[in-house]
């Protein structure tokens, strides 16, 4: 037996479309292994889901509340990755986000809404941003590999949230608890109704996508970034400098992502704590490639994300499932959406002949 | 016995290109079989399916009498086909020898190093083709990668030697070196299909040669019984110049003075020691000599790519000294660099965009780009260039090397700069566009552009240049004048009257 891979031709939006979406469907037969495995049904296991997050208008909001600093984190991740700088570090500029918008709330928390507000987004922006550029400097400084420290920079920035909430931060009337004290109500964003869903964050998330997409395909900034993602040596023979487009991507990549922890903090925990993203930076990887780098589809897929993230509390709640569960369908759809990208580009052939 | 045989090949690319359309093509064993074509002729698809690169949609292959499927190079391999691509696919910061291990069988395949410089060794005696073993791929020139790629082929055991455009990037010395290694093989009934649109190569030295047109046969013939005319008519379907008509040059003022200049390679040694010329508005300097003798560099000192290490560049009466290339282009210098595909576009874009990769900037209002006047501006350089594309929208992967080569002198060549770099500018390119690439340079030269024309094909630069200097290790060994006689220059490019 021989088996075999071709290339094959360049895929249509059509094929690369139904492929994407088949093999996220296929990821569906395979998880429901594992819900046999403790003993639940499939079916109703997906039921569940499905209901939890898109079933009633709370499950909707919490839905959409989930997938703000999704689609936050994998808006700016799908610009830097059609830029070619892999940051792997959107959990930890989100946390850095967070606390550079909370020394801001603890200092001049009681100022009026309309400053303290804008202001922590702005620190919020600048904290991720930061915290992105510093591993784009070593990048374009000394060639180091982006991949290992924009990863290793999450850690830092964990402990580093840790060591304020345990120590310096740590809140007077918390009973010991490592948060920060409730940040002043000045702060809070405004939410919509009786949800968790703090508007102006969502707003301006989905803002966000529509105006990356412009500036990639509208604005001379925009052209200069695709070339560099595309052709980085034409890039250089035609004069654009690398080192500026990959700063100014993993500023606004970065700042997204602080923004994030901006939105996480002032709309729904109102302190600062540890645990405050359940890992949105890493799933937000996910969420970029699943929307194939496009902010637009980028922004759709980061709301099918977050009701998995409801459906999966819901499994929790309803199903008694451990709580891991859903980032094991996180897997699966990774695993069965590169495949099928795999298999898009190639075509795998078994021979049986035992002549040869 | 007819030893490959294929039959009515058709293959389409999406949306709508037709690459080929039943052409049909046989090999013998011991043959020279030339496939000669323009750009775009299909030449290297149809060669692609006989390696497996490529599925073929329509049609069969048949090698030595069997029907057979070939759906990968392992395929080919296993057939014993052996393909030098015109692209090299050598990885740089590997050895010529662990290269070469690469894909090849080895008794011993944990240590698989002696055992290939033993049989490297023993190819190269063979056949003439001397390369050191030892040797860093980024440290050789593109005619010694050349010969690696042979060596790669050779060192396996093989019935079929395809080569597509080999002679392209050599000296007339290396091309007779690759001809005479032709003829070895040749005797050992190997079968040597050529891919190439020079005709002079094509009378010289093979035996039955196949003409392909826009994807369809045109016909096979034996070599003894046509002449070089009658080819180029089959080949481009309308009679065809040899000679460009030129008018006297009338140089004005420099607009390129390069003095001492000083400039170190890759790898750290030096590239470019003392160089000086001058060129001037209205004329075309040639630089004659083999590749990787400072050419490289000197063209990347010059575009603002490589720093210099000593010496002075002015274009323009602007010294260069610290400007970045966007800064140095600005100054009015167009560059037409030698690597078409992975400098001189981004094949993933669109052929919109590779025409505005610099007019961008001035095509825009504040920060946004002006689609519409990008959107006209191309369509004018396309039907003024020639550039046969299906759409603006067509990626440029898709175009042929001499389309693609078009859209890059279109994008360079527009706002009338003063100094325009040209780098093997016909490299690998068919009659048709090569005759429209070299009358576009003389136009630009008699319109008062100062061209620096840098190429291996000697009969390129004397036919265009109105002085020719040889470059040699780095230094210039003498000026010449266009009709001086072959040889001498070939005596002054292999540094022999030092």
């Amino acid at each position: 037996m021989k088996i075999k891979v071709e290339p094959r031709a360049d895929p249509t939006w059509k094929q690369t479309l139904a492929v994407t979406v088949f093999s996220a469907l296929l990821a569906l037969p395979i998880i429901a292994v594992i819900f046999w495995g403790f003993h639940v049904n499939p079916l109703e296991a997906y039921s569940v889901i499905f209901e939890g997050a898109f079933g009633d208008w709370y499950g909707v909001s919490e839905t959409l509340t989930k997938s703000i600093p999704l689609m936050l984190c994998a808006v700016g991740l799908s610009v830097a990755f059609q830029t070619g700088f892999y940051n792997i570090g959107a959990e930890g500029q989100l946390l850095m986000g967070a606390i550079f918008s909370t020394y801001v709330a603890l200092r001049w928390g009681s100022l009026p809404s309309i400053i303290i507000i804008p202001a922590m987004l702005i620190a919020g922006f600048i904290g991720g941003g930061l915290w992105g550029l510093i591993p784009t400097y070593l990048r374009v400084r000394f060639e180091t590999n982006e991949v290992i420290t924009t990863l290793m920079m999450n850690y830092i920035a964990t402990k580093a949230l840790e060591y304020l909430v345990f120590g310096p931060w740590k809140g007077a009337d918390e009973w010991g608890f490592p948060y920060t004290s409730k940040f002043h109500v000045n702060t809070w964003i405004p939410t919509w109704g009786f949800t968790r869903i703090h508007t102006p964050t969502l707003v301006f998330a989905v803002l966000s996508g529509i105006v990356l997409y412009l500036v990639l395909n509208r604005t001379k900034i925009g052209f200069e970034t695709r070339i560099v993602g595309k052709n980085p040596e034409a890039a250089r023979y035609l004069g654009i400098s690398y080192q500026r487009i990959f700063m100014i991507v993993m500023l606004i990549s970065g700042g997204l992502a602080g923004i994030a922890g901006f939105g996480e903090i002032a709309g729904i925990q109102h302190r600062l704590r540890p645990g405050i993203s359940p890992g949105y930076g890493f799933t937000a990887i996910i969420v970029a490639w699943l929307g194939r780098l496009h902010p637009l589809s980028t922004m759709l897929v980061a709301v099918l994300f977050g009701g998995l993230l409801v459906g999966g509390e819901m499994l929790q709640i309803r199903l008694g499932l451990p709580s891991a569960t859903i980032q094991l369908f996180n897997g699966v759809f990774l695993l069965t959406i590169l495949s099928g990208e795999y298999l898009l580009r190639n075509r795998i052939k078994i021979e049986w002949r035992e002549d040869q | 016995m007819t030893l490959i045989e294929m039959k009515n090949i058709s293959k389409y690319f999406p949306p709508n290109i037709t690459a080929l359309e039943k052409v049909d093509f046989t090999a013998e064993p011991g043959e020279i079989h030339c496939l000669l074509g323009e750009n775009g002729a299909g030449k290297t698809t149809l060669m692609n399916i006989l390696y497996g690169l490529y599925k073929a949609d329509k049609g069969t292959v048949k090698f030595e009498g069997n029907q057979v499927e070939i759906n990968s190079p392992r395929d080919a391999i296993d057939l014993k086909i052996g393909m030098v691509h015109q692209h090299f696919r050598l990885v740089k910061r590997h050895t010529v020898a662990e290269n070469i291990a690469l894909g090849l069988r080895c008794d011993n395949s944990l240590f698989p190093l002696p055992e290939v410089k033993a049989r490297i060794k023993q190819v190269s005696e063979r056949y003439g083709l001397s390369v050191e073993p030892d040797a860093y791929i980024w440290e050789l020139s593109v005619g010694e990668q050349q010969r690696v790629e042979i060596i790669k082929v050779l060192c396996r055991d093989i019935k079929v030697l395809i080569l597509d455009e080999p002679t392209s990037i050599l000296t007339p010395q290396e091309t007779e070196t690759l001809f005479n290694a032709l003829q070895l093989m040749k005797q050992e009934d190997i079968a040597i299909i050529f891919i190439t649109h020079k005709l002079d190569e094509v009378m010289t030295f093979s035996d039955t040669v196949t003409v392909l047109r826009k994807g369809r046969n045109v016909d096979t013939v034996q070599t003894k019984t046509v002449d070089k005319k009658s080819l180029a008519k089959l080949m481009v379907g309308r009679d065809v110049l040899f000679r460009v008509e030129k008018s006297e040059a009338c140089p004005a003022e420099p607009v390129l003075e390069i003095n001492a200049l000083q400039a170190f390679d890759d790898s750290g040694l030096v590239a470019l020691d003392g160089f000086s010329l001058s060129v001037c508005g209205g004329e075309i300097l040639g630089i004659a000599g083999v590749s990787g003798n400072g050419q490289r560099e000197l063209v990347e000192v010059i575009t603002g790519l490589r720093k210099k290490t000593g010496g002075m560049v002015k274009i323009s009466g602007v010294d260069i000294s610290g400007l970045k290339p966007g800064q140095i282009a600005e100054i009015g210098v167009a560059h037409i660099p030698e690597d078409r595909i992975h400098r001189g576009s981004v094949p993933d874009m669109r052929v919109l965009d590779n025409l505005m990769l610099r007019d961008y900037k001035q095509y825009s209002k504040g920060l946004l780009l002006d689609a519409e006047t990008m959107r006209s501006q191309s369509s004018e350089m396309i039907k003024e260039y020639n550039i046969d594309t299906p759409a603006l929208e067509t990626p440029i992967k898709l175009l042929s090397g001499g389309n693609i080569q078009k859209v890059i002198l279109a994008r360079e060549l527009h706002g009338s700069p003063s100094l325009i770099i040209a780098s093997h500018p016909t490299y690998g390119l068919d009659v048709g566009a090569t005759e429209q690439i070299r009358k576009t340079l003389l136009a630009q030269r008699d319109s008062g552009a100062g061209v620096l024309l840098i190429s291996e094909d000697l009969d390129e630069i004397m036919e265009l240049s109105d002085r020719v200097v040889v470059i040699y290790e780095g230094r210039i060994m003498g000026e010449v004048t266009p009709e001086t006689d072959v040889s001498e220059i070939g005596l002054l490019m292999s540094g022999g009257n030092q």
